[in-house]
C-alpha cells in the first residue's frame, strides 16, 4: 500500500529485474544512464531499500557524473530507515549523497566537539530532524501560559545556538524541519485555547521555530505542511515509535526524502526556471484548430472550464514569482495566438509568455529551440503536456528535462504541478520577482538589436549603466544563487553555500565584487559576482577564485567593465597582480578564451592542471581600462 | 497451499530487503538463522509485510514473533487468507 508521492513519477514494471540488470550491466555508460532512469520511478519502501543495496554494488565510475553531496541528519529519534530513501531521492536531483547520522541523542555533543565524527564528516548540509517529544515532557497543561511560552522561547533559542554552531563549524547550510504534531488531544477543540495542551504547544513551538529560522537564515523543511497534505496516519505510526523510536513513518520515507533533496538541490542552484506549456487540453479543453476559439472549454459555467481557469491562474502566479513561461504547441501559430488574444476568459496573455512556439515540428526540436532562445539549460525546463506519447518522446530525447506525469483530469493539474516541487526556492530575492519582466525586456532589446546598424551601435543605444561594490549582506542570497546556478559564464564552477560565500567575503585579504547592470529597457538586477583570494602560487597576486555572470547579459561588454572595476578595486590594495583560472566543464566552453580576450597572459608554470584547465596572469600596472559602452555609476 | 504462498511472499520480501536471492524461509526459520537479519532489518521486514498485505500487527505481536511460521499464521488471520 504505497501512497502516491507527487503524481509526477510513473510506477516501475518489474523493478527487481530492472535493478538486477543495472547491477549486472558491464557497460559503465549504461549503468550511468539507468541509475538516473530507475530513480525517476515511484518506488515503495522495499524497492527503495533494494535500490540502495544495488547502488552499493555499482562501480564508483557508474556514479561519477553525479555531484557528490554530504548531508548530516541530527535527530533525537531513529532516522536510519531514511537513508536509502534519501540516497535514491538525491539521484533524482543528480546528487550522489553521503549521509551521516549523528548517534542517537548525541547531536549536541557532536556539534560542540571539534573532533567528533560529525566534524570529520564535514557536512555541507545539516538537517535537524527532531521529534517534539523531548520538548513535550516539560509542557504542562496546568502551568500558566507564560510558563509555556518561556519553555518555547528557551527551546527555540537553544536550537538557535545549535544552528549557529553548525554554520560556524562547517560553513554548512542548516535545514530545520517543523515538528510533526504527535501531541495527544487533551481538552478536545479547546486545545487551541490552551498553550499547555500538547497539540497546541507543538503548534506554538512551530510558529516560534519558523520565526527564529527566518531571523537566523536557516532553511525550513515544512513537514507540518506535508502532514497536513498527506495525513498524520501516513507520517506517524505509534507502533514504529514504540518498536524502534521511529517518528517519520517508513511509509512516508520516500516523500520525506524527496522534500529534503528538493531543498538541498535548490540550495545547489538546481531548481527549474522555466515552465513550457502545451495548449490544447493543457491550458484549455479541446483543440482550438479543430473546434474554433468559441468552442474550446475554458471559463466559468462548466466545471471542466473552471479547472482550466484554475490551472491558468496558478501558472500566472508562478510567472509572477519569477518562473519564465513558454508555449510549445502543435498548432498554426496564428490560431494559437488568437486564442490568447480573443478568448474572453483567458487568464494568461501573450505578454506573459516569454517564448511562443506553435508549429508542426516535433516537440523535441522546439524545446531545444526554446532553451536556446532563453539561453538556459535544458535542465531548467519543466514541460507540461497532456499527451502521454509526447511526454514519453520528450523524456527519451532529453532525460534532463522534467516532464510531470500529468493526470488525465484537468482538475488535478494544479495539484500535480504544485506538489512536484520543481520550483523550490531557498531565498526570495527581488531579482526573482523581476525576472519574467526582464525576459520581456529582452524581447525589446532583441528588436532594437535587429534594427541597429552594428553591434556597437546597438550597445551604445542600450544606454547601459553599471554599479559595483564589494558584497553587501542583503545581496548574499542572490549572489549565492548566481554562484550556484550559473553554468556558462562560470570560470571555475566552484559551488558555495551562502554561508561559505559570507565566510569567504569576510576573510582578511579577500576582496569581492558584485555588479548590477541597467539599461534603457529596465534593470537587469545583480548579474555578476567575483570573489578574489590571495594566490598562494604567485607572490603579491590575488586570484579570481570565482567569477560568474548571468546569461541574461552575455555579449554586452560587461566582462570588460567588470574587469575595469576589479582593477579599480585592487588599486587601493596591497596586490600588484591579478591571476585567473579557467576550469572547463561541459557547459562553460563559452568563456574558454575569456582571460585571453581580457588581456591576461597564460601562465605555463603550474604543473597540476587537468586537461583544458588554464591559468592566467595580469600585471596591474600594465593594465589600462578598456573603453566600453557601459557607464559606471556610484551605487545608490 | 496458502501457507506456502505466504512463505514464498515472505521469502521474496526478505530477499529484496537483504539483497540476497539465496535465502529461503520456512515455518521454522528464526531471525538468527538468516545472516544480516538484525533488529533493524526486522523492523523493515515487518513494515514491508504490513504494506504488502495491507495489515497491521499489534505492538505485542511484533515483539513476540519467534519463527517465520508464527508471522505467516498471523498474516493468514489478519488478511483473511
Amino acid at each position: 500500500m504505497s501512497r502516491v508521492l507527487s503524481h509526477r513519477l510513473p510506477a516501475p514494471d518489474d523493478f527487481s529485474s530492472q535493478l538486477a540488470s543495472l547491477v549486472a550491466a558491464g557497460d559503465i555508460e549504461v549503468q550511468r544512464r539507468d541509475v538516473r532512469r530507475l530513480a525517476e520511478f515511484e518506488l515503495d519502501y522495499t524497492q527503495t531499500i533494494q535500490f540502495h543495496h544495488g547502488l552499493n554494488r555499482l562501480p564508483a565510475a557508474a556514479l561519477d557524473d553525479l555531484r557528490p553531496c554530504r548531508v548530516a541528519l541530527l535527530s533525537n529519534a531513529t532516522v536510519d530507515h531514511l537513508i536509502p530513501a534519501l540516497k535514491v531521492a538525491g539521484l533524482r536531483y543528480g546528487l550522489v549523497c553521503e549521509i551521516y547520522l549523528s548517534p542517537y541523542q548525541q547531536y549536541t555533543r557532536e556539534l560542540l566537539d571539534d573532533d567528533s565524527a560529525l566534524a570529520q564528516f564535514r557536512p555541507e548540509h545539516v538537517l535537524f530532524s527532531l521529534s517534539p517529544r523531548e520538548f513535550l515532557t516539560n509542557v504542562s497543561a496546568s502551568a500558566a501560559p507564560s510558563e509555556n511560552s518561556k519553555l518555547i522561547d528557551e527551546y527555540v533559542s537553544n536550537l538557535g545556538s545549535l544552528w549557529r554552531l553548525a554554520k560556524a563549524n562547517f560553513n554548512s547550510t542548516v535545514l530545520q524541519q517543523t515538528f510533526v504534531n504527535v501531541g495527544d488531544t487533551l481538552f478536545g477543540n479547546l486545545d487551541r485555547h490552551n498553550p499547555g495542551a500538547p497539540t497546541h504547544a507543538i503548534r506554538c513551538l512551530n510558529h516560534a521555530l519558523v520565526e527564529q529560522s527566518r531571523a537566523s537564515d536557516v532553511q525550513i523543511l515544512d513537514l507540518d505542511r506535508l502532514v497536513e497534505r498527506f495525513g498524520l496516519d501516513y507520517w506517524y505510526d505509534n507502533t514504529r515509535w514504540l518498536q524502534a523510536k521511529i517518528e517519520i513513518s517508513p511509509s512516508a520515507a520516500g516523500q520525506y526524502a524527496e522534500q529534503v533533496m528538493r531543498v538541498v538541490a535548490a540550495h545547489l542552484g538546481m531548481s527549474r526556471k522555466c515552465l513550457v506549456l502545451d495548449l490544447d487540453n493543457t491550458l484549455w479543453g479541446g483543440v482550438v484548430g479543430d473546434d474554433g476559439i468559441q468552442n474550446i472549454v475554458l471559463g466559468q459555467g462548466s466545471a471542466e472550464g473552471e479547472a482550466y481557469l484554475q490551472f491558468q491562474a496558478y501558472v500566472k502566479r508562478l510567472k509572477e514569482r519569477g518562473i519564465i513561461l513558454a508555449v510549445c504547441s502543435k498548432n498554426e501559430r496564428k490560431t494559437a495566438e488568437s486564442a490568447f488574444l480573443e478568448h474572453p476568459e483567458m487568464v494568461l496573455g501573450l505578454d506573459d509568455i516569454s517564448v511562443f512556439v506553435a508549429n508542426w515540428q516535433d516537440k523535441a526540436t522546439n524545446i531545444a529551440k526554446i532553451a536556446e532562445q532563453l539561453n538556459i539549460g535544458l535542465d531548467s525546463l519543466v514541460i507540461v503536456d497532456d499527451n502521454p506519447a509526447e511526454r514519453a518522446l520528450i523524456r527519451q530525447s532529453f532525460p534532463v528535462v522534467a516532464v510531470p506525469e500529468l493526470p488525465p483530469d484537468p482538475s488535478q493539474y494544479v495539484d500535480c504541478l504544485s506538489n512536484a516541487g520543481y520550483f523550490e526556492a531557498v531565498a526570495i530575492t527581488s531579482d526573482d520577482f523581476a525576472r519574467s519582466q526582464q525576459y520581456a525586456q529582452n524581447k525589446q532589446r532583441q528588436a532594437l538589436e535587429q534594427s541597429s546598424q552594428s553591434i556597437d551601435d546597438y550597445l551604445r543605444s542600450l544606454e547601459m549603466q553599471m554599479t559595483s561594490s564589494q558584497f553587501v549582506d542583503v545581496d548574499l542570497p542572490r549572489i549565492a544563487q548566481l554562484i550556484n546556478k550559473t553554468n556558462q559564464f562560470n570560470a571555475t564552477t566552484r559551488r558555495k553555500t551562502q554561508e561559505e560565500v559570507r565566510d569567504l567575503a569576510s576573510r582578511d585579504g579577500n576582496l569581492t565584487l558584485q555588479v548590477r547592470l541597467s539599461d534603457r529597457f529596465g534593470d537587469n538586477g545583480l548579474v555578476s559576482a567575483v570573489i578574489l583570494v590571495p594566490d598562494p602560487n604567485v607572490p603579491g597576486a590575488i586570484e579570481i577564485e570565482t567569477w560568474v555572470m548571468s546569461c541574461r547579459v552575455f555579449g554586452r561588454q560587461l566582462e570588460y567593465e567588470t574587469l575595469n572595476a576589479m582593477v579599480e578595486l585592487l588599486s587601493e590594495s596591497q596586490y600588484s597582480t591579478l591571476t585567473g583560472h579557467y576550469i572547463p566543464t561541459s557547459r562553460n566552453a563559452l568563456i574558454q578564451n575569456l582571460y585571453e580576450n581580457l588581456g591576461f597572459s597564460q601562465l605555463n608554470d603550474s604543473k597540476d592542471l587537468d586537461a583544458g584547465e588554464t591559468r592566467w596572469i595580469l600585471e596591474l600596472e600594465d593594465y589600462s581600462p578598456r573603453a566600453t559602452n557601459i557607464e559606471t555609476v556610484q551605487p545608490k | 497451499m496458502t501457507r506456502q504462498n505466504i512463505l514464498n511472499t515472505l521469502t521474496e520480501i526478505l530477499r529484496n530487503l537483504l539483497f540476497d536471492d539465496s535465502l529461503e524461509l520456512t515455518d521454522s526459520t528464526k531471525r538468527a538463522d538468516v545472516p544480516d537479519w538484525d533488529s533493524f532489518a526486522y523492523v523493515n521486514f515487518i513494515v514491508a509485510v504490513e504494506m504488502h498485505y495491507n495489515i497491521k500487527f499489534s505492538v505485542a505481536e511484533v515483539e513476540s514473533f519467534v519463527t517465520v511460521g508464527e508471522i505467516a499464521a498471523r498474516i493468514e488471520e489478519l488478511a483473511g487468507l
